[in-house]
């Protein structure tokens, strides 16, 4: 619980980085008062899924935890991808957790009042296809009173719904919080619609950020399914048209408008799966800026900011971060990138 | 009671669904074909009502804070979205009712914390999915039902009418707050029904006197398709 009385949140940061390379520290609520009349914001309104559920292994009788990690059927919420722990929680680092008992297809799960069974093993010894018992009521059921927000070490209190869902969360279909989307509330988007300042949102199901495995860890993003609305669409065209800019909340939604763009820089309205990395050297189709959380070298959500920056410019972007004391989290301070 | 009208893909949560007010709305609102989840306290009689209707029924408790997101999360997930919240579940406060001199402190903080509190934290849980469904051009409504009580000065209703006032001004800021993204709240009267609570406030009254739970659903039905926008009730089919 550490939204409600979150003293960091009025405070936050803001590091501008321009495409010329000027940079700037401000206060991030002039977030506000930052884009021009015609650019057109789009964030992500998922809603984060409590993903993490802790039980038991039921035929070695050993602790187990099992991240949600992706959907097999949206929006079936009876069958995931999952990463699965041995013993112990999120107070721990990711990689220094125990790997889970040794496990087969078929074995069940305890996890709190929910039963579930193991349907295949995928390619990596952590990794696997988990199919919940039981009518859809009840799963969702169980897992909104029995799951736990993913979190991670460097927030060692225990994360409630509250603390991971923004302001904009609708459909709870995330499996990590579009923690970019913190950055947001509606005095900002009232500010933003008086200035002409237009606002859009895709569904995207952000995943997970870490899983502990250097290997499974270079296979991130997985595969997440998005929903572009019609409306969204057609304010991307309409803003492209007029010249103004798109900014992207987060970098699930650079991968949810790229993964639908037309060459011409329009996007589709459309439910796909977005598939693929989007790294150095990859061309953007829709997106001129990023707002993000602060991201450091080796970290997937960084890897997708080199489409957007050379690395010189993003070495001084970090060398700055340190100077200026800004806080990594996802609860921390925020940069926008144009390009 | 109108019985013609279609809602079918209109999404929209009823909370204290299984008795009084609630269970007649949500026995319309699933008769005329809406997408609809109701939430209450007691597990056997949200599986009784949920069998009957097919509503996705949802155990908890709109006064404890801890099931309010667990509450959305599965109103949200069930249904898809949410077009329409009504803020229904109503504490009586002291039982027998009370002079405010002779009311505890805790039973004026139940009363707050269901009637005024509950329905603000839940809104506030459900105010991303229905700015969504305002986006969408779906439009997007908040009924918190009220009372006379909000209203007058009745003695021994002090708890109850002092919490239903404050949110009858809560809805009236919120919604001139919530205007420009699309989503619009309501405070309404349904009227000295026939129902559970008004039997625990007054034991005594003559049931013959008092408006039927039905008929009192059925005019905050029509209210309902009346604030939204005709994009909405066009495509629920409600309007010919």
């Amino acid at each position: 619980m550490i939204a409600a009385d979150h003293p960091d949140r009025r405070s936050a940061r803001l590091f501008v980085v321009e495409a010329d390379g000027a940079m700037r520290d401000l206060p991030r609520v002039v977030l506000a008062t930052l884009f021009d009349p015609g650019d057109l914001v789009v964030a992500n309104d998922a809603a984060t899924l409590p993903a993490s559920l802790r039980g038991t292994h039921v035929p070695g009788d050993e602790a187990i935890e099992v991240r949600l990690a992706g959907w097999l059927s949206l929006p079936n919420p009876t069958r995931f991808v999952a990463i699965a722990f041995g013993a112990g929680d999120h107070r721990t680092r990711t990689e220094d957790r125990l790997p889970p008992p040794p496990l087969s297809p078929g074995d069940r799960l305890r996890l709190g009042s929910l039963e579930a069974v193991i349907e295949r093993l995928l390619d990596h010894p952590r990794l696997l296809e988990l199919g919940f018992t039981g009518n859809r009521a009840a799963v969702l059921a169980g897992l909104a009173r029995h799951g736990r927000p993913i979190q991670y070490a460097h927030v060692p209190e225990p994360l409630a719904l509250w603390d991971v869902w923004t302001k904009i969360a609708a459909a709870p279909v995330a499996f990590e919080a579009p923690s970019a989307g913190f950055a947001l509330d509606w005095r900002t988007l009232q500010a933003w619609r008086r200035r002409g300042v237009g606002f859009a949102t895709v569904t995207h199901a952000a995943g997970v950020s870490s899983t502990g495995d250097p290997a499974l860890d270079l296979r991130l993003p997985f595969d997440e399914p998005y929903h572009i609305p019609e409306r969204t669409a057609a304010q991307v065209a309409r803003a492209k048209l007029r010249g103004g800019r798109i900014i992207a909340i987060g970098t699930s939604v650079v991968r949810a408008l790229e993964a639908a763009a037309n060459p011409g820089g329009n996007v589709r309205a459309e439910n796909a799966i977005a598939t693929g990395r989007i790294a150095r050297g990859t061309r953007l189709h829709v997106v001129d800026a990023i707002l993000t959380g602060v991201h450091q070298p080796g970290e997937s959500h960084f890897e997708l900011l080199r489409a957007f920056a050379d690395d010189a410019l993003l070495a001084k972007a970090s060398a700055a971060f340190t100077t200026y004391r800004y806080r990594t989290h996802e609860f921390g301070d925020s940069m926008l990138l144009n390009r | 009671m109108q019985t013609n009208i279609d809602l079918q893909g209109l999404r929209v949560a009823v909370t204290g669904g299984t008795a009084g007010l609630g269970l007649a709305l949500v026995r319309q609102l699933a008769e005329q074909g809406a997408s609809v989840a109701f939430v209450a306290r007691t597990t056997a009689n949200v599986e009784r009502i949920a069998d009957e209707t097919g509503a996705h029924g949802i155990v908890g408790d709109i006064g404890n804070k801890e099931d309010i997101y667990p509450i959305a999360l599965q109103v949200t997930a069930s249904l898809g979205g949410l077009d329409v919240l009504i803020n229904n579940a109503s504490s009586l406060g002291p039982v027998p009712l009370a002079l405010l001199a002779d009311t505890e402190c805790e039973e004026l903080e139940k009363a707050l914390a269901v009637n005024l509190v509950g329905a603000f934290r839940l809104t506030k849980a459900l105010f991303g999915a229905l700015a969504a469904s305002a986006r969408g051009g779906r439009g997007a409504l908040v009924i918190n039902i009220s009372s006379d009580a909000a209203v007058n000065a009745y003695p021994g209703w002090g708890a109850y009418g002092a919490s239903k006032a404050a949110l009858a001004h809560l809805t009236a800021i919120w919604d001139e707050e919530a205007k420009a993204d699309g989503i619009r709240l309501l405070a309404l009267d349904p009227g000295d029904m026939d129902t559970p609570l008004h039997a625990l406030a007054l034991p005594d009254a003559d049931p013959a006197t008092l408006k039927r739970p039905e008929v009192a659903a059925a005019e905050i039905i029509e209210k309902m398709l009346d604030a939204l926008p005709v994009s909405t009730t066009i495509l629920a089919g409600a309007r010919g």
